[in-house]
């Protein structure tokens, strides 16, 4: 009834543990598009959310790593979806919102995907250090958007933003559509 | 600079990083989903016919119509993979690039929430059209990613060629290529009531 993420294969790199976690979040875009959508809403929302979102959420995902490798269990795949949805319409929506809900939407995001990885990891045998290796990567990934996006001053390239955010708002639509069709 | 570059060549080649064991399957889901959307030309006319309209019209349905039409599209797409039934579908792809051609060549100027309305519902014909279609075994979330991008950039060729609309000879050309369209749209409507 309820899918679960696949964690058949994790990426090898050949590089270590370290890059083989570098490499799960560019080649895992369960995980990648919602922490570009993230980093894009933490751009929108101005400096001040986006330096605090830059630290909450590796610190969150970290923490939900740790439980994840100390528990050996993840949510199940409906709260991927539910990243997808819930930030890309925010993304597009680019209303103003209090900065606590805003941090509260970085550990969310942080400690479920974060758990996800952190059963991936200890599955795949690279645990902590590869864990290190996608926060490390995720952490590159949201200063590089979120910066990128307050750096915008025009107007045409904020409601780009907002078109990536419908973007991933139609991929989460689609993406619910083939896991529960059965395909 | 070319010595740096001809290095960079011989160590890449003398130290191969090896490949990723499921890069295939992704690559060739992203790749079967940007390839999808521009393989039919009655999905390809109404996206570039909603890019032109929404030039036309101007901020902020410029934006608000190419924002509608992929998410709604989407849901569109998620009804058809779920199996649920919407009768129709391919009349309404048809009448879809009949009156968006119509509005492009007519220039039509309705309030943007109406615009958005009759794009979104045209949209999800589309989508549904999509989804009943898309192929068993790709990997779904890089095939969706493809797809949505492949859609969204159609919208962008269209809004790019509706930027000629600032011109008087732009418009013009706007309008023939609205009727194209139009003309295109008859011909998909009357396939779909072909029995």
């Amino acid at each position: 009834m309820i899918p679960i993420r696949l964690n058949a294969h994790l990426v090898s790199t050949g590089l270590g543990p370290l890059f083989d976690g570098v490499g799960h979040l560019v080649v895992t875009p369960e995980d990648l598009l919602p922490v570009i959508a993230l980093a894009l809403l933490a751009g929108l929302g101005g400096k001040a959310y986006g330096r605090r979102v830059l630290f909450v959420l590796p610190a969150a995902w970290l923490a939900g790593g740790l439980i994840g490798l100390a528990v050996g269990w993840s949510a199940p795949f409906a709260t991927t979806v539910l990243s997808f949805l819930v930030l890309g319409s925010l993304v597009a929506a680019d209303r103003p919102f209090d900065e606590t809900v805003g941090a509260g939407l970085a550990v969310a995001l942080g400690v479920v995907h974060g758990q996800m990885n952190g059963v991936e990891m200890a599955q795949a045998g690279i645990g902590l250090t590869g864990l290190l290796g996608t926060v490390a990567a995720l952490s590159v990934t949201v200063s590089l958007v979120a910066g990128l996006v307050v750096s915008l001053q025009q107007a045409w390239t904020r409601i780009a933003v907002r078109v990536v955010g419908s973007w991933i708002v139609a991929v989460g639509l689609l993406y619910v559509g083939w896991t529960f069709g059965g395909r | 600079m070319r010595r740096c570059l001809t290095a960079a060549c011989l160590l890449a080649a003398a130290f191969p990083l090896p490949l990723f064991a499921h890069d295939g399957g992704s690559a060739a889901g992203l790749l079967s989903g940007l390839y999808h959307p521009i393989s039919g030309l009655d999905h390809v006319l109404a996206m570039v016919a909603v890019g032109i309209w929404g030039a036309q019209l101007g901020p902020p349905a410029m934006w608000v119509l190419p924002v509608t039409f992929p998410v709604v599209m989407a849901f569109g797409g998620m009804l058809g993979l779920l199996g649920l039934q919407l009768p129709g579908a391919e009349l309404g792809i048809g009448l879809s690039a009949l009156l968006l051609g119509l509005m492009v060549a007519l220039e039509k100027r309705p309030d943007f929430r109406a615009a958005a309305a009759l794009v979104g519902f045209f949209a999800i014909f589309h989508g549904y059209a999509h989804g009943t279609e898309l192929p068993e075994g790709q990997n779904g979330l890089a095939y969706s990613i493809g797809f949505v991008v492949s859609t969204g950039t159609l919208h962008a060729a269209g809004i790019g060629l509706g930027l000629a609309h600032r011109w008087d000879w732009g418009k013009s050309a706007l309008r023939v290529a609205g009727f194209g369209i139009a003309l295109a749209g008859v011909w998909f409507t009357l396939s779909a009531l072909a029995p």
